[in-house]
């Protein structure tokens, strides 16, 4: 397929308290950014299980991004350290497996960041993009006839 | 088996204007589960409400999902009609397809394609929802304050007003804040002494308010409702209950070389002193830096004429716990360091100075009894320029890039009070825009210009050079004349940015209330939830939120203070019911979620059970207490036996989603 033509399928995990904020704030002052991401709501970034992202490439996405609040200023005051270390060691192990680690992502976005968050959906996207398609994982038992 | 309602909203042409919604409802009428899809343009207008509240009779829905706006506008509305109809509330699922579609993308086909798989992935997710009831917590009906600044102040004495108890936790020996600094207050010119030492004296006066003076803040846990906060009364050497503020130890201290503070250092003061004469509390507080006896043991002269025998040398900062329902947050500001800013000289001349400083040296309280001098030579300053923006707009990176709002008036304020007092004092102020929206403010500014005959010039002040003759040349640029000026003045007044309280940030870390990027607290919504934060049972009163003057502060304070008298009125709080629960079957009381959770939420009991060859055994399994839990699901992720889930947030909800999207 054409690079043109690819559009990845990513997934994007958000905090409710900074990141979602911040796509929200984002839509609120109309900054665009690809359709390609979709949102999933999670109460706090150290919400989002290892298995999910797993999950997420087997049912064959092209990239995953977690989004939370800055160090320091989680919520749920720890959750964001857990995250990052848990993250750390994740995307070393899926590096290993093939998958790049220009494809998974963590990114610090407060609630007052709606153009950071579109900043870095575009760039994530780009990026993606540029790496074309992802089957490393994919489960092709998983699709729908 | 699943009964689910879709109903995709219009929001007028919000969304309409670039989702097909029509195309949405029907994509999404043949996911499995779904009974009934229906779009409306308003789904949160009263009719809309209703289209839902009557789906759900009819069909009998097990599972709703609403194609809106974001969950963090209308999620509560939502499930509050839903309740109404019969079902349980936390059936109900909101897929935002406009702040995070319709609003971001131009094209029709790529918008309408995107929510058709946000609103896939709200069923996938609400069919695996199941019904949760909030549970009910009782409130600590008293409040504390942080800061006493008029904020604080006001704050306190209108909830006190209503009946409840609060208490203040101020880190200076007294309440006031910026205000007890200020000579008169624009745009009426009262003195702010006269407004707000009567406030002051009702806080100290009121039997609902315990004022905590030369305190902190050291840990805060719990949640909206029961929080217990440590407070650290720091040492002041002065037994507060025996002192009565007769002034006398002041006098007889020999430490009189103390750099005074609370005129900014323009003058000194003993080691023991009072801040100023109508401190609240009126007590004596040693300053340990200074102090000789503390520091070396010799001189004890306070404690010799102290007729109360107050002094007590060898105070402990003393550490307390207490239990609130409410916080409000009330830190105020400071002018920023001047440091970036060598080219106004005001680290070289002591007649550079900022516009706090010369509040204390017009001030009758302050080091010159309120007769404006140099500081360097005590002389009438003949010729005064005053630069505007110092540091405020500034996104070179050395100041702060947002407007400080209130140097615009207190510097037409000062000039006014400076033409009038010293006609022949000439007063320049350079500016890169004046801004006085504010109810009189414009009248204000024009009265300095016409009636006061303040030359004010648009353009930059480049570069202040200290001369030989004691004077400052202020090199500067006319914009709209095209000129260079050069002005031989007297003193030069730098309009400072402010910025929130140093000690904010690691409030806001132990309140976990957030900020933005320049330390100012964030509200829950910037329009419609001014005064709270977005941590529940937090709120937010006066310019720790945000630049604002004191008009707009009080009213902040009082709006505040309404918000908490709401919430401590309630007996009880319902709690979030998305929270973890432990699968007692699976759990081997491994003790890696207790670890992890930041509340100590989890703790620990036996429970017997059935083996399969009969038998029982007795094992260890986690227990997570609802009163407690937060629900942020770290346990989840750290328990190794899959044992631990969210509810509302469940593996299999999440994992659904993550299916639905990458279908
Ligand atoms: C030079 C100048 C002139 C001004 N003139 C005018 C005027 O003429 N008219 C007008 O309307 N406005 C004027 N203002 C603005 C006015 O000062 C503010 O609007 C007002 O003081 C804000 O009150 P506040 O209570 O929010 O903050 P503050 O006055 O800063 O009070 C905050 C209080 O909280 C305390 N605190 C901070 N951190 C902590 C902590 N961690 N724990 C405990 N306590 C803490 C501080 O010690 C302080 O007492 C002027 C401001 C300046 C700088
Ligand atoms: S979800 Fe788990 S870690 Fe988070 S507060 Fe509740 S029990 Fe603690
Ligand atoms: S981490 Fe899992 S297995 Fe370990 S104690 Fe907690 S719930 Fe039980
Ligand atoms: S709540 Fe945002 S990262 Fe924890």
């Amino acid at each position: 397929m054409p690079i043109s033509e690819f559009k990845p399928k990513i997934v994007a995990f958000c905090c409710n308290w900074c990141s979602y904020a911040g796509a929200d704030l984002a839509g609120t002052n109309r900054l665009n950014y690809p359709a390609d991401v979709k949102i999933i709501r999670v109460p706090c970034s150290c919400r989002v299980n290892p298995i999910f992202i797993l999950r997420a490439f087997q049912r064959g996405a092209d990239g995953v991004i977690l989004c939370g609040c800055h160090p320091g200023d989680c919520h749920y005051t720890t959750g964001n350290y857990y995250t990052r270390r848990r993250m750390t060691l994740l995307f070393s192990m899926l590096d290993y497996l093939g998958i790049e680690k220009e494809r998974t992502r963590v990114e610090w976005v407060s609630a007052a960041e709606g153009a950071k968050f579109a900043a870095v959906m575009q760039d994530f996207v780009k990026t993606v993009t540029e790496l074309g398609e992802n089957k490393r994982l994919e489960d092709r038992r998983c699709k729908k006839p | 088996m699943q009964k689910i309602g879709v109903f995709v909203c219009h929001c007028g042409t919000n969304i309409a204007g670039t989702v097909d919604v029509k195309a949405v409802a029907e994509a999404l009428s043949h996911e499995p589960g779904v009974v009934f899809a229906a779009d409306y343009p308003y789904m949160c207008s009263e009719s809309g409400q209703n289209l839902i509240k009557d789906a759900i009779r009819e069909h009998g829905l097990t599972g709703v999902v609403i194609c809106s706006c974001s969950p963090r506008m209308h999620e509560t509305t939502f499930r509050k009609a839903a309740a109404s109809a019969g079902l349980n509330s936390y059936m109900v699922e909101i897929a935002n397809i406009r702040e995070q579609c319709s609003w971001i993308h131009k094209d029709m086909k790529t918008a309408t394609e995107k929510a058709v798989i946000l609103g896939r992935a709200a069923i996938a997710k609400v069919a695996l929802n199941t019904p949760l009831t909030a549970s009910e917590t009782p409130v600590t009906k008293r409040a504390l304050v942080i800061g006493g600044g008029i904020a604080g102040i006001q704050t306190a004495l209108d909830i006190a007003d209503a009946g409840f108890e609060v208490d203040i936790v101020e880190k200076e020996p007294t309440i006031g804040g910026k205000m007890a600094q200020i000579d008169k207050t624009f745009p009426t010119l009262d003195c702010a002494a006269c407004i707000l030492t009567p406030k002051m004296v009702d806080c100290a006066q009121n039997e609902k308010i315990h004022i905590y003076a030369y305190s902190e803040v050291e840990s805060v846990k719990g949640f909206v409702g029961n929080f217990t906060v440590g407070i650290k009364k720091k040492a002041r050497y002065v037994d507060e209950t025996k002192c009565t503020g007769c002034g006398l130890c002041t006098e007889k201290c020999p430490m009189k070389k103390t750099p005074n503070l609370f005129n900014l250092g323009l003058d000194t003061r003993s080691a023991i002193y009072i801040p100023f004469a109508q401190a609240v509390p009126k007590v004596a507080t040693i300053d340990a830096d200074y102090c000789n006896m503390l520091k070396n043991g010799r001189c004890g002269v306070c404690s010799k004429v102290c007729t109360a025998g107050a002094i007590d040398y060898h105070q402990q900062d003393e550490h307390i716990e207490e239990k609130y329902g409410a916080i409000v947050v009330a830190t105020g500001f400071n002018p920023i360091k001047l440091d970036n800013f060598d080219e106004y000289a005001y680290a070289q001349s002591p007649d550079v100075v900022t516009s706090l400083e010369l509040e204390r040296l017009m001030n009758a309280a302050g080091p010159n009894g309120g007769t404006l001098l140099r500081p360097s030579d005590k002389t009438h300053p003949h010729t005064i320029v005053f630069v505007q923006c110092v540091g405020s707009r500034d996104t070179s990176g050395c100041g702060k890039p947002y407007c400080s709002k209130i140097c615009c008036m207190y510097t037409a304020k000062h000039a006014m009070l400076i033409r009038d007092k010293y006609p022949d004092t000439e007063v320049y102020v350079f500016y890169i825009d004046v801004r006085t929206p504010g109810k009189n403010f414009d009248e204000f500014y024009r009265r300095a210009v016409e009636e006061y005959g303040v030359h004010y010039i648009k353009g930059m002040v480049g570069k202040v050079m200290p001369q030989k003759n004691g004077k400052l040349l202020v090199r500067a640029s006319d914009l709209l004349a095209g000129e260079q000026l050069k002005i031989e003045a007297d003193m030069v007044v730098l309009a400072a940015a402010i910025e929130p309280d140093k000690t904010a940030r690691s409030l806001a870390t132990m309140l976990t209330a957030s900020m933005d990027t320049n330390d100012f607290f964030t509200e829950a919504h910037p329009k419609l939830r001014p005064v709270e934060s977005p941590t529940a049972g937090i709120f937010l009163s006066g310019v720790c939120q945000g630049p604002k003057d004191i008009p707009e502060t009080v009213a902040q304070a009082s709006a505040a203070a309404a918000k908490v008298i709401g919430l401590l009125v309630k007996d009880k709080l319902k709690s979030n019911p998305c929270i973890a629960h432990a699968n007692e079957t699976l759990c081997n009381g491994c003790s890696s979620c207790e670890r992890v959770c930041p509340y100590g939420a989890i703790t620990y009991v036996d429970k017997e059970f059935r083996m399969p060859d009969r038998t029982t055994k007795i094992r260890r399994v986690a227990s997570v207490n609802a009163a407690v839990c937060q629900g942020c699901g770290a346990c989840t992720v750290a328990c190794p036996s899959g044992a631990m889930d969210l509810s509302g947030f469940s593996n299999q909800q999440i994992m659904a989603e993550v299916d639905a999207i990458c279908r």
